[in-house]
């Protein structure tokens, strides 16, 4: 097979080379282009921040990059998809590293707007005064940590706050359901949580066992960071019990039974209205965008913020979350003037 | 003298029941694999192909799984395979060519080669946190379309090195000398002899490598490719999306609906694998046939 080898193989050797330098110009060229595009860029906006001086109705661009809760997505997709439909020429990235994540990216000054499924940490503003970046803090929808067990689990009512507390508790040393409460049987219990770089769990474990990220971790455990994993889990296994936001509850009703908790006052499952009215506590969570202030002073940013709050309302329903009252979205537009 | 001969057959009978038993155990083996990859295909299609549409290149991610598409994440991906391809093929097959042809057998040499071997079995994340470090923060390229690019390419090049390495190994000696004897230099030989002969295999090692590259999502989640990109990126400076990446987030959302979007982004990315793979395996029968 050897011996014939003679003329075609020059032939494919040219058109390798050929193909190759042809692609390498293109990558060249695009190269060229990248100095000349991150230029335009720059342009934008300061075209855009131009345009806010001379006329306001002038057509908006330029870019605003968003990251961080993987919770508060699915929300600011939807707002970002409508503004889009408004404001084509507006880009809007949307990253999904995780509440923690898009603080540091938001420190770093590479973000407009981070999402969080929690309040900012004390650290987390330490790091952001450090870095000059200054803030504000905008409250845009609820969600409520919806505690789960399988649809066949016929014997858990309700748990009060002090029973899930023994489950996710460090160093718990439940390890049935008799454990949790007299009378439940003796199974062993299979306990499922988001992973630990979810914001659920910083706000689960804080609020159930006072402080965040502080949780159980042994063999009955099980922690994934993809939250259908949790609902898989407890939907597949009968002494099973797990938590998360109240759009995965939506989504799997069928599959999955939901517990009513007991926060000492009243006992109160999660729903549109106990999560609006803060009575579904102390599992009802609030959903954050932070903005940049430096950010918010580029026309596009605070249209869009302002978009955000004004359609908020309705796209909160249709993606899961619950929405704030209206005057609640009244005092948040407020902020913005400031 | 009867004795033995049954004594032989005996043995004979013996030999071909184990050569049968061997022959089911290795069927086994392969089946296992086909069984388990056939049902993955089969459960895919199923949840899938129904939401295989035009929609799905025309129309960007959304919030409403009826609306939403992969057009961006799509073009992002052909997008990182144009640029990968010149970037890693030139890199890596001059790599090939001067370890094989022009450097020796020294100690350095053989740690390269060594490190080079070693590289290509490294789990693809830490090519993440490394294009993270160099090129997203350490030369400011950003999260950019042009990080990822360079991030991947640094990610197939010791699987390109090693299989062109192999390719050009592969070509017999007597064809050097012979082109030395005729006073060849060096580059001619291998421009002229060597490389025309190995191309078909470092070829099929490319388009092997590249198809690994694109459905990659570890290393492009950690220099932060994004979820949501309702663009198509202009230059080399825009952010950008691609497939394994937006079909991750389909999956990890509540909706039923999305699940079955993502499988059929699942099917869609396999389709471009197949391709791919085709593509190699035609490059070669077709090459080696006429050398």
């Amino acid at each position: 097979m050897f011996r014939k080898r003679g003329r075609k193989p020059a032939g494919i050797l040219v058109l390798v080379l050929l193909l190759s330098t042809i692609l390498a110009a293109c990558g060249g060229g695009s190269n060229g282009g990248s100095t000349a595009g991150s230029g335009t860029e720059e342009n934008n906006a300061n075209n855009g921040s131009q345009q806010s001086e001379e006329t306001k109705v002038e057509a908006l661009s330029g870019t605003i990059e968003i990251d961080g809760s993987s919770t508060v997505h699915p929300l600011t997709e939807a707002i970002a998809e409508e503004f889009g439909a408004v404001h084509p020429d507006v880009r809007v990235p949307i990253g999904t590293g995780g509440t923690g994540a898009g603080f540091k990216r938001f420190a770093a000054g590479e973000i407009a707007i981070s999402n969080a499924s929690r309040p900012i940490k004390d650290s987390e503003a330490e790091d952001l005064k450090a870095n000059g970046v200054e803030y504000l803090e905008v409250l845009v929808a609820y969600d409520g940590l919806s505690v789960v067990v399988n649809k066949d689990n016929d014997f858990v009512d309700k748990l009060s706050v002090d029973e899930l507390k023994k489950i996710y508790e460090p160093d718990s040393t439940v390890k049935t359901w008799a454990d949790v409460r007299e009378g439940w049987p003796a199974e062993e219990i299979k306990i499922y949580s988001p992973g630990t770089d979810h914001g659920t769990f910083d706000y689960f474990t804080e609020a159930i066992n006072g402080e965040a990220q502080v949780s159980r971790n042994d063999s009955q455990i099980t922690f994934s960071a993809d939250t259908n994993a949790v609902v898989q889990g407890v939907a597949g296994d009968k002494f099973s019990v797990g938590y998360f936001g109240y759009s995965f509850y939506e989504e799997n009703q069928d599959n999955l039974k939901l517990v009513p908790i007991d926060n000492g006052t009243a006992t109160v499952a999660p729903s549109t209205e106990t999560i609006k009215d803060n009575s579904y506590s102390p599992l009802s969570r609030p959903l954050y965008i932070y903005v940049s202030k430096k950010e918010l002073e580029r026309p596009e940013v605070k249209t869009f913020v302002t978009f955000y709050l004004e359609n908020a309302g309705q796209l909160a329903g249709e993606t899961g979350f619950v929405s704030l009252q209206d005057d609640e979205y009244t005092a948040e537009l407020a902020k913005l003037e400031q | 003298m009867e004795q033995l001969n049954l004594g032989d057959s005996k043995g004979i009978t013996r030999r071909r029941r184990s050569d049968q038993a061997l022959h089911l155990l290795f069927l086994a083996c392969t089946s296992v694999g086909i069984i388990v990859l056939m049902a993955l295909l089969v459960t895919i299609i199923m949840d899938g192909v129904h939401r295989l549409s035009p929609d799905l290149f025309t129309n960007y991610p959304s919030r409403s799984a009826d609306r939403a598409g992969m057009k961006s994440p799509i073009v992002g991906t052909i997008y990182l395979l144009l640029l990968m391809t010149p970037i890693s093929f030139i890199l890596g097959v001059g790599a090939a060519i001067f370890l094989e042809e022009y450097a020796g057998r020294g100690r350095w040499i053989r740690l390269i080669q060594l490190n080079i071997s070693t590289l290509a079995g490294v789990p693809s994340i830490i090519y993440g946190i490394l294009g993270l470090a160099i090129f997203v923060r350490g030369m400011g390229l950003g999260r950019s379309l042009l990080s990822g690019v360079l991030t991947m390419t640094l990610l197939v090049l010791p699987i390109i090195i090693v299989a062109s390495q192999e390719a050009i190994r592969a070509v017999p000696k007597n064809r050097r000398d012979a082109s030395f004897a005729l006073g060849a230099t060096k580059w001619q030989t291998v421009s002229r002899s060597v490389l025309p002969s190995a191309m078909p295999g470092i070829m099929t090692g490319v388009i092997l490598a590249l198809s690994r590259a694109i459905g990659e999502t570890a290393p492009l989640i950690m220099i932060g490719a994004l979820t949501y990109v309702a663009f198509l990126p202009e230059n080399l400076m825009d952010s950008f999306s691609v497939m394994p990446i937006q079909i991750f987030n389909w999956i990890s959302r509540p909706s039923q609906a999305f699940h079955e979007l993502a499988a059929s982004g699942i099917i869609l990315l396999l389709i471009m694998l197949f391709i791919m793979n085709i593509t190699a395996v035609w490059i070669r029968n077709k090459y080696s046939k006429n050398l």
